[in-house]
């Protein structure tokens, strides 16, 4: 190739990519701290099986396998999608969830940069629908007592042999591992009756939101602030995803405490954190436009809190997600910045195509 | 302090310009021969004023301004003319030009130089001497300077001089202020008389500090003369941004600087004003900066026509050099394939040509393959036109050229800033060159199909219109015997 420009940024996807994967380490860091190593386990198997995934989908495709294996891409897509099923799920749902997303929403829109919808996302949402009852399993925190007694935990090991066997320890039940999630326990317990101060007396929830999960969520705030500063996303998404889902919350709260929770416990529960930096500004499925960004993340907000405070399932990220990317071919091409000397935007005033030449015949 | 505004987007590359500014500009000896294209220009091609086999004189006429946007060629310096035949150039389409060779005879024997005192002549007949002294924008488009100074009723309020020189590594501009400021201030009040603009703004970057300071201190007489220091930002020195910067005024899409009343002009052009009118001399030389893979990076004075590759061998490039590019390393013109054998093409310095770089593969190494668009935007960050260059890349490839030309492919001024930037290393500038070529090929079909069936339209008519007349005479004789015989008939009585 030799034309210009002859010189370039040393900048990759595979590097940008690396960058986001380095950015969740601080919420992973946490999260074993609080919930155990089981989450590497899941990790790691997610990795393995996007990575087989990938070469086997390129190869199918007749692409070339190695540059586009060491992109990273699907490496994140894994990490994601792990993050966001509980960690002692069976390694089946781990392999089939990720298989899903690398495959499916990935591979047949058309692989790298072409896929409609996030395909962390649209893995987690075939999981939720077709093994509820596996992907409501949340292990609890290290040390939290129900009922005055210290949870009982699992080792390592044991938690390998649940994972890979389905075995669990002599005189040890799933119940008294797992629990649901401190968004699913608030929303069952107002459907008992139980009011807000109530239900946060419970010794699973901590200062802001769930014990643990807070934590988790303040890691990967600390992960996308570095991704802000190294400007490898920008303010627009994460800032009008929290900001509205703070203001619809905090309108329900103000209007009525008792049923309505404050909008921190909503920042900090769930997938919230992790949505606003990692997966609603996956650059691929989001608007290309700052003004788009602000409508596709609040869109997004929006119907996260409709889903947490009325709808069926605990959490709201993954749908918000997916049904704010259907709308962005449509947000985008609404929300064309001005191009430089049309001051009515890239529709607007036209002066021939050939602007000047036309002009000086 | 002046206020100044920014532009949208814009990058930040490494400038590699100390290399080449470190000795002041030498004067390129003469060549063995020159070959002047007679095609250097913006607009219609010179007409050949001289045979083979004359002896020309330098600055002698040897091409004629032929068609309004146009301008003319001189000999260089005195000499025979051996041919006047096609040979290669630097053109982006690599096709041939119509060239005149010049063997010198080393006497550099002038013509009769007149100058004029610009201030006892009007504007026009000032614009007709520049188009016959070949005078046109030296900053890399070589549009004819006269063109740029009939502006009609418009007034123009800011004449802009551009010493911005944003492009990595060219140094020409910010040698010839350092050390021709005087002349450079003297061919803009000559530019101003001709606009009878009002304020003269001179902008400069401000990695150019000597350049600044001796443009301030040949400013010092002048009434509303200000040299703007502006920030080193590419594409800064565009005309349209650097207009932007200096005045925070948009030029419209499609429309001309004078139409908001503004008028630029690069530093050197106005350099060869004042040689033109000041000293009766014709455009024959320009500044070029030989850089990158050389021994002696250097400016050089050098004569239209001089061939690159002895120019080039001045500066001895390195044994590693593997192709060489006429202009910087962001818009500049590859003189022949990277990678393949042998020296330079033997093509000749043109007007535009402000820089040769000697590439190699340290200096410019080959990208890695190009990976799909993942819609990052950082190319839209640094699109100084405001463009969404994700988007046209993708309707380029897809070959949506209505759309590409809706999402206004035209508005982009190919600075490269997005392939710069593009962490998949896409050659997004070349998808919209693609793109723009075959627009603008539809249309010249277009064109092209609209005149034959006009044309056939009119042959039809012209038939018809014989037929129908063919029908009138006949019948008019008919008329006319029909009563010669009447009267006949009549005188028979």
């Amino acid at each position: 190739m030799f034309f210009s420009p002859y010189i370039s940024k040393p900048d990759s996807v595979s590097q940008i990519m690396l960058k986001v994967l380095l950015a969740l380490i601080p919420g992973i860091a946490l999260y074993v701290w609080y919930f155990g190593p089981a989450i590497l386990v899941s990790i790691t198997l997610a990795s393995l099986t996007a990575l087989g995934a990938e070469a086997l989908m390129l190869k199918l495709r007749n692409r070339p396998v190695m540059p586009f294996l060491k992109d990273n891409s699907a490496l994140l897509t894994a990490w994601l999608l792990a993050l966001s099923i509980p960690p002692l799920a069976p390694w089946w749902l781990v392999v089939a969830g990720t298989a899903f997303s690398i495959a499916i929403a990935k591979h047949l829109y058309g692989g790298l940069g072409n896929n409609l919808f996030n395909p962390a996302m649209t893995g987690y949402a075939a999981l939720i629908i077709s093994f509820p009852v596996q992907m409501t399993r949340w292990v609890a925190p290290h040390g939290l007592e129900q009922g005055g007694l210290v949870m009982a935990e699992l080792s390592f090991a044991e938690q390998l042999q649940y994972i890979f066997l389905a075995a669990l320890p002599q005189g040890i039940t799933l119940d008294a591992i797992t629990m649901a999630t401190p968004l699913d326990t608030l929303k069952t317990r107002l459907h008992l009756d139980e009011s807000i101060s109530q239900i946060l007396d419970m010794p699973i929830y901590g200062q802001i939101a769930g014990h643990g999960s807070e934590m988790v969520a303040w890691g990967f705030l600390i992960g996308g602030l570095y991704l802000l500063a190294s400007r490898i996303i920008s303010w627009h998404i994460p800032a009008a995803y929290l900001a509205t889902l703070f203001a619809i919350a905090g309108i329900f709260h103000l209007v009525d405490p008792a049923h309505y929770i404050a909008p921190l416990f909503h920042w900090f529960s769930g997938a919230a954190m992790l949505g606003a930096f990692f997966i609603l500004t996956d650059p691929v499925s989001s608007p290309t436009t700052n003004m788009g960004r602000l409508i596709y993340a609040a869109g997004a907000g929006l119907i996260t809190y409709l889903i947490r405070a009325f709808g069926g399932f605990p959490d709201g990220m993954a749908f918000a997600t997916l049904l704010m990317n259907i709308c962005v071919p449509l947000i985008v091409l609404y929300t064309q910045p001005p191009v430089f000397g049309k001051k009515d935007g890239a529709f607007g005033k036209k002066d021939g195509v050939f602007g000047k030449k036309d002009k000086l015949k | 302090m002046r206020t100044l505004y920014k532009f949208h987007g814009g990058i930040h590359p490494p400038g590699n310009k100390a290399q080449s500014t470190q000795l002041a500009i030498a004067h390129a000896p003469l060549p063995s021969k020159l070959a002047v294209p007679f095609h250097q220009h913006a607009g219609e091609t010179a007409k050949p004023v001289v045979q083979i086999g004359d002896h020309v004189l330098k600055g002698q006429l040897i091409g004629m301004p032929d068609g309004f946007i146009s301008s003319a060629v001189h000999a260089p310096t005195s000499g025979t003319i051996s041919s006047i035949d096609m040979q290669h150039i630097a053109h982006p389409s690599g096709l041939p030009n119509l060239c005149a060779t010049l063997i010198p005879d080393g006497r550099e024997e002038w013509i009769e130089r007149k100058p004029v005192d610009y201030r006892e002549h009007s504007p026009a007949d000032l614009q007709q001497l520049l188009r016959m002294a070949g005078v046109v924008g030296l900053g890399g488009a070589a549009f004819p300077s006269d063109i740029k100074l009939r502006i009609g009723k418009q007034k123009i309020k800011t004449l802009i001089l551009n010493g911005a020189e944003c492009e990595p590594y060219i140094t020409c501009d910010d040698m010839l202020m350092r050390e021709r400021a005087a002349e450079i201030v003297h061919g803009a009040e000559m530019l101003r008389y001709m606009l009878d603009a009002g304020e003269v703004l001179i902008g400069i970057e401000d990695n150019k500090p000597e350049a600044i300071a001796a443009m301030q201190q040949a400013i010092a007489d002048c009434n509303n003369f200000e040299v703007v220091t502006i920030p080193a930002i590419y594409p800064g020195g565009s005309a349209k941004q650097l207009i932007r910067t200096l005045t925070g005024l948009e030029v419209p899409s499609g429309k001309l600087p004078t139409d908001i009343g503004v008028q630029c002009f690069n530093v050197a052009t106005a350099y060869s004003v004042y040689r033109a009118l000041a000293h009766g001399e014709p455009l024959l030389s320009r500044i070029v900066t030989v850089t990158g893979n050389v021994r002696k990076a250097l400016n050089y004075e050098t004569l239209i026509g001089t061939p690159v590759d002895e120019l080039v061998a001045l500066s001895e490039a390195l044994p590693d050099t593997n192709g060489y590019i006429m202009g910087g390393p962001m818009m500049g013109m590859p003189l022949h394939a990277m990678n393949a054998p042998g020296p330079a093409v033997h093509v000749p310095v043109v007007k535009a040509a402000n820089c040769i770089i000697a590439a190699s593969d340290r200096l410019f190494p080959p990208p890695p393959p190009a990976l799909p668009c993942i819609r990052c935007t950082r190319c839209a960050e640094v699109c100084p036109a405001d463009l969404q260059p994700q988007d046209l890349y993708w309707f380029a490839q897809a070959r949506e050229f209505g759309k590409a030309q809706a999402f206004s492919l035209f508005d982009c001024i190919e600075c490269g800033a997005c392939s710069y930037v593009c962490p998949s290393h896409i050659p997004l500038v070349q998808y919209y060159r693609f793109a723009k070529s075959e627009i603008h090929a539809r249309e010249r079909e277009k064109q092209a199909a609209d005149s034959a069936r006009e044309r056939h339209e009119f042959h039809l008519y012209r038939i018809e219109r014989e037929k129908q007349e063919k029908a009138e005479k006949l019948a008019a004789r008919e008329r006319a015997a029909q009563a010669a015989k009447s009267t006949v008939e009549h005188s028979d009585d």
